[in-house]
């Protein structure tokens, strides 16, 4: 079974296409389960192997070498695809979370324009979200990397005839884009360095060669950082992922649940043990990751727009994940990728179900009282904000979020501040989700509704509630239950920590605060509306707010740092400096020909004499010099 | 007959090119401007046979050959063309065929 492995990327890939050669000639619900099977059975492939590896592979990895790419002296990188834990972890969230966001799509686009684009690009990026956690060695995983790259521009300039769309398209393209450098530049530095790009090993070479806190371990795993902050959209590459809520509700579900922002941390898991010998990185991880997940946290209190709440929850959420990793909590950061994606997937999911109906309406405050209009959808999104903001005991969310701030305080990287900071991020994350939830679903209903969620749209709704609640119960903290199963699974790849033995007060701060978050929105949002009007109302209110609604104006300073000088350079060069040098060339050959032209008489007898005089020169070179 | 010495034929054919070029660069007659060429192509040729001589090789006598060949075929193309100006031109002027100036 293990060796249809290289089905898993080849059956997305080859939907796209044969969806690209005949999609526009085929018939809508054709192009749409086209690209819903071929994704779906990569899925059930996904399952398959994943039963096969698990139960009757002795080994821990199964490595599947199909060619070589490109084979120059030492260098031969070759397409193969190797499955670990980690892999198959993220190959099954990946196939089945998007499996289930694109049987979501059949329905939801089904008015749209570009039907079968939609679901070739989609399966595109699914295939290459495949690819870059299959991959065994850094080259191919970077072109995974770049594929999902490229995909995530098409998508969220999907509705291109809008200027703005393209605009956020090419802005995520251009932001992450700047993280893909400084990632292909560590590519390099580890060839370099270490002779090879297959990771495994990379990394053996790594320990060997390389010492803790050497230039060249720390400078490779800054660099790879940089690529995975870029693609995660952290500090200070985040300004591109609230904007990539132009393109279609099912693709920022793709996006944020299961490709893409999470390449990032799938980077960092994969090549820790390089990171692990450069601890002032870790460091760095761990602190962008908190201060990427409060800000983001804060500007999310004060988004209008439903998708824009949900995109700073993502930044926030996967700012979780770089905190686990900093600390080296490793496991635990790919747990709460796994209980996230499947929550913010369904919330995605929900706000689209909520947008197509009211008619393109995403702001929350035009919204109000669905709860009694879509009483499915509600208590889908209900199940998937408890989930996000962590409640206690019956969320996967609050499984994964415990597990990591718990790493957080024990873990000898980790220490109180990290802690703080993480269990102020939770508390924030159940007030700006529960904000979420009274301002669309209570209260006065505003606007009607036009158009219910059909059947195709239903079932990945609830299959994804069920998975938010279940998927917690893999690993539970000690005092509930101490279920281990998946860091004993993972951890044939990622070393867990030493447990440290934790108080009472830590353990119940995390529920605590996430309860404390939803009664303070329920205040705030629902039961005194006054109270939030008259703080936003004063002037440093007002300011704070619209400071942190922009997003802390990362987007203004980046405009006056980068964009405007640049612009400005660009038209200052308008005329181009340098051509300036072979203009001049032109110039004079232009003029020399001209002069030269003078002596074209049409006088044959002229031609003869200037032959003569010519040869006269030339001979009495010869014969002088 | 006595041997002539290898200067006098060079000095001659040197005298008979220079000749050659004063006619071809003042006559505006085509027709003696082919026949300057002509002179030029002789002088050419004596200077290849002097040298051979000089040398003692058939060489030189083998590459008059040569030139008086060429020369046959230069001057039918020559006449050619003479012909075919004179028809649209109505003179043997060489000025007057100035149109490739443009």
């Amino acid at each position: 079974m293990l060796d249809l492995l290289w089905l898993i990327p080849a059956l997305p890939c080859a939907g796209f296409v044969v969806l690209v050669m005949v999609g526009s000639r085929l018939s809508r619900p054709i192009a749409a389960s086209l690209g819903v099977i071929s994704v779906g059975l990569s899925a059930a492939v996904a399952l398959l192997v994943g039963v096969d590896f698990i139960w009757f592979w002795p080994e821990n990895i199964y490595a599947q070498r199909l060619w070589t790419w490109i084979a120059v002296d030492r260098f031969t990188p070759a397409i193969g695809f190797s499955l670990d834990a980690l892999s198959l972890v993220m190959i099954l969230v990946v196939s089945v979370v998007g499996f289930l966001i694109l049987l979501y799509s059949a329905g939801f686009m089904i008015r749209s324009e570009g039907y079968s684009r939609f679901f070739a690009y989609m399966n595109l990026f699914v295939g290459s979200m495949l690819t870059l956690v299959m991959a065994d060695n850094l080259l191919l995983l970077y072109l995974g990397w770049e594929g999902v790259g490229l995909c995530s521009y098409l998508l969220i300039g999907f509705w291109y005839s809008d200027p703005a769309n393209g605009r956020a398209a090419i802005k995520a393209f251009i932001v992450t884009r700047v993280g893909d450098a400084s990632m292909a530049v560590g590519i390099f530095l580890i060839f370099v360095s270490l002779g090879t790009l297959q990771i495994q090993d990379a990394v053996q070479r790594a320990q060997i060669t390389w010492a803790v806190g050497s230039g060249t371990a720390i400078a490779a795993s800054a660099l790879l950082l940089g690529g995975a902050l870029g693609k995660s959209a952290q500090l200070p590459l985040q300004t591109w992922l609230p904007d990539a809520m132009a393109g279609p509700t099912p693709v920022s579900a793709l996006i944020h649940a299961a490709t893409m922002v999470t390449a990032g941390v799938y980077l960092i898991a994969r090549t820790h043990v390089l990171f692990t010998l450069a601890p002032p990185v870790l460091t760095a991880i761990a602190v962008i990751g908190a201060i990427t997940l409060l800000i983001a946290g804060v500007s999310a209190l004060t988004q209008h727009d439903i998708k824009r709440v949900l995109a700073y929850s993502t930044i926030s959420q996967v700012g979780y994940m770089f905190l686990a990793l900093g600390v080296g909590a490793w496991s635990a950061a790919v747990f709460h990728f796994v209980t996230h994606a499947c929550f913010k997937a369904l919330l995605f999911l929900c706000a689209g179900v909520v947008i197509q109906g009211l008619d393109e309406e995403h702001n929350m405050f035009k919204m109000g009282g669905l709860r009694r209009l879509i009483p499915g959808t509600f208590w889908c999104f209900l199940v998937g904000a408890a989930s996000l903001s962590a409640l206690p005991i019956v969320t996967a969310g609050f499984y994964s979020k415990d597990l990591i701030l718990m790493e957080a305080w024990s873990s000898q990287a980790g220490g109180g501040w990290l802690w703080l900071a993480g269990l102020a991020g939770a508390f924030l994350t159940s007030m700006y989700a529960f904000r979420m939830v009274f301002l669309t679903f209570f209260g006065e209903a505003k606007a009607t509704f036009h158009k219910r969620a059909d059947i195709t749209m239903k079932i990945p709704l609830v299959i994804l509630s069920a998975l938010s609640i279940v998927t917690g119960l893999i690993e539970t903290p000690r005092s509930l239950g101490n279920i281990t199963f998946f860091s004993d699974f993972m951890e044939s790849v990622l070393p867990e920590l030493p447990a440290r033995a934790l108080n009472a007060a830590v353990e119940i701060s995390v529920p605590l605060a996430s309860v404390i978050g939803l009664y303070l929105a329920y205040l705030l949002f629902l039961r005194r509306r006054g109270w939030t009007e008259r703080i936003s109302g004063t002037p440093a209110g007002s300011l704070l707010h619209a400071y942190w609604f922009s997003g802390w104006g990362f987007d203004w300073l980046y405009d006056r740092l980068i964009v405007m000088p640049f612009v400005r350079a660009a038209n200052w060069n308008k005329e181009d400096v340098i051509d300036l040098g072979y203009g001049a060339i032109a110039w004079v050959s232009t003029v020399s020909s001209m002069a030269l032209a003078l002596t074209q008489t049409g006088k044959i007898r002229w031609y003869a004499a200037a032959i003569a005089l010519g040869a006269l020169l030339f001979m009495g070179i010869v014969v002088l010099g | 007959m006595g041997q002539i010495p290898t200067e006098h034929g060079l000095i001659l054919a040197g005298l008979l090119f220079i000749l050659g070029l004063v006619g071809l660069l003042v006559r505006r007659n085509v027709i003696f401007m082919l026949l300057a060429v002509e002179i030029m192509l002789n002088a050419a040729g004596l200077a290849f046979v002097a040298a051979g001589a000089r040398w003692n090789q058939p060489d030189g006598q083998v590459m008059f050959i040569f030139v008086l060949t060429m020369a046959a075929a230069e001057v039918s193309v020559g006449l050619a063309l003479v012909l075919l100006l004179y028809q649209e031109f109505k003179t043997l002027d060489a000025d007057a065929a100035s149109r490739l100036r443009d």
